[in-house]
């Protein structure tokens, strides 16, 4: 197994800054804008996202949920077992709202389609956008691009992008991980 | 992301499920429930699947509960009660259910008044069977739904103590009860009339009682179970009305315990039976929270069931 490292350390947090910095320039004060991490991965850069807005704009109240999409995939019945589910906790109404979709890797666009279906169940929202800390390019296998990207990196499909955070693993972390040929 | 799975491909009874299949059902339930207290109570799951209810007993809540559940999960459903069909004209079992499977049905769901009904087809048929009740014998999804609802309202099921009182006799109700309880680790008492008791019972490993003031002392959850005077062939007891006075809980003795107990029904209740109406209707009553939770695990169970591919 070989790895790759995409992103550490400073450059980690610059990531994130940056991104953060892209979203007020388009929400300003996030009055009218909700965060949906997807879970459970994109549940913890939902999570860093908020904590940093919430320290650049000195407020206290942005709106983050998460948001399961298991039951939405359209992989069910199609691979052996089932992926088990996890909690939505969104305690606020998105009818009418920005909603911005996080998540940690973006690959083939299925489950941003299938958020996108499960999203629906809670309301309208007035606009949705997408964000990832990491972008496989060239690998779609849904017509979805990202408004918000971290890194954009060009992948195999063989390889897997791994993101680790602080909180859960210790280090913040994107690896990109290759079966060696031996 | 755990990659989790059944370890049967049919839900006959909860003799053939072991515990974590249990405890795997309870948590996808738990998300189910999430999903069926949303404005929008419905996901896309099982939208390639198709689900025949065969019902050849009547049944109300169990049918409805069913039907909410395939419905909820986006299946199509078709019904099928025995009465209006072609049973009364002598078709049998088999020719029947592999008639309904000739139109592409992938689920059937269940009720027979003959013990292993399932257990037979599922040998015989390709679909996937779940059983809604098989005679006196099992009652796998009521079992599943009544432990969930103990989880619910006691935070776990090992180490309570669960008195089921009643027609044990007539109940598969009782032995998929006793089962799933015993599974997750609680400890069931029967209680009733010596005549309503099966004499093996105890080999069940299930403690025996015949006064019901001493069970009810002893237990953490009641469940009073209907008297199935359907199927009662000869007199069990002199009369209903003395086994009310018996059997029947009422307000007083419910307020004369020393501790605070959790009352079930699995319903239909018989009011002023097996229970006063104002003991079914009080804050110790778990009826209608039973009745909610019956179709999350519902959907639990089709939805775990139809993840396996043949």
């Amino acid at each position: 197994m070989q790895k790759r490292t995409l992103l550490d350390g400073q450059k980690f947090q610059i990531t994130i800054k940056r991104l953060c910095h892209q979203l007020i320039e388009n929400h300003i004060d996030f009055s009218n804008t909700v965060l949906i991490g997807i879970q459970p991965r994109g549940s913890y850069f939902a999570d860093r996202v908020q904590q940093e807005l919430s320290q650049i704009l000195k407020k206290t109240n942005i709106k983050k949920g998460n948001l399961d999409i298991t039951f939405f995939r359209d992989d069910f019945r199609r691979k052996d077992g089932i992926v088990s589910a996890n909690s939505n906790t969104i305690d606020f109404i998105i009818e009418g709202q920005n909603v911005i979709l996080i998540d940690d890797v973006l690959w083939t666009g299925r489950t941003i389609r299938a958020a996108m279906d499960a999203l629906l169940a809670y309301g309208r929202p007035e606009k949705v956008e997408l964000m990832v800390l990491i972008d496989r390019r060239f690998s779609r296998q849904l017509p979805i691009e990202p408004d918000y990207i971290g890194q954009q990196v060009d992948s195999l499909n063989s390889q897997r992008v791994k993101v680790s955070w602080k909180e859960t693993e210790g280090e913040d972390k994107v690896i990109l991980l290759s079966e060696s040929n031996k | 992301m755990a990659v989790e799975k059944l370890s049967t491909r049919h839900l006959l009874g909860i003799k053939d499920i072991n515990r974590n299949d249990i405890e795997l059902i309870f948590e996808t339930a738990d998300n189910f429930k999430d999903v069926i207290n949303r404005p929008i109570k419905r996901v896309p799951s099982l939208r390639d699947i198709t689900i025949a209810n065969i019902f050849f007993e009547n049944s109300t809540r169990t049918k409805l509960s069913f039907e909410l559940a395939e419905k909820r999960l986006s299946a199509d459903v078709v019904n099928f009660a025995a009465s209006s069909s072609s049973v009364s004209k002598g078709e049998t079992l088999i020719d029947t259910v592999n008639n309904i499977l000739a139109m592409k049905v992938d689920m059937v769901v269940m009720r027979h008044p003959y013990a292993g009904a399932g257990q037979f087809l599922s040998k015989h048929i390709k679909a996937q069977i779940v059983n809604a009740g098989d005679g006196a014998h099992e009652h796998p999804t009521q079992a599943l739904l009544d432990a969930f609802s103990i989880r619910q309202k006691l935070g776990d099921v090992a180490g309570k103590k669960v008195v089921i009182v009643g027609d044990i006799l007539h109940s598969r109700v009782a032995i998929s009860n006793i089962l799933c309880l015993q599974k997750l680790g609680a400890e069931v008492m029967v209680c009733g009339p010596t005549t309503l008791i099966p004499k093996h019972i105890h080999s069940l490993g299930v403690k025996v009682e015949h006064n019901l003031i001493k069970a009810l002392n002893w237990c953490d959850v009641a469940n009073m179970l209907r008297i199935q005077l359907e199927r009662q062939d000869i007199k069990y007891f002199p009369s209903l009305r003395e086994y009310a006075m018996m059997y029947g809980l009422n307000k007083q003795i419910l307020d004369n315990l020393d501790k605070e107990i959790i009352v079930m029904h699995p319903g239909p209740i018989n009011r002023g039976v097996e229970i006063t109406s104002d003991v079914a209707d009080s804050k110790q009553s778990i009826i209608l929270e039973q009745v909610e939770n019956g179709v999350a695990v519902r959907m639990a169970v089709l939805y775990l069931l139809a993840s396996q591919r043949d």
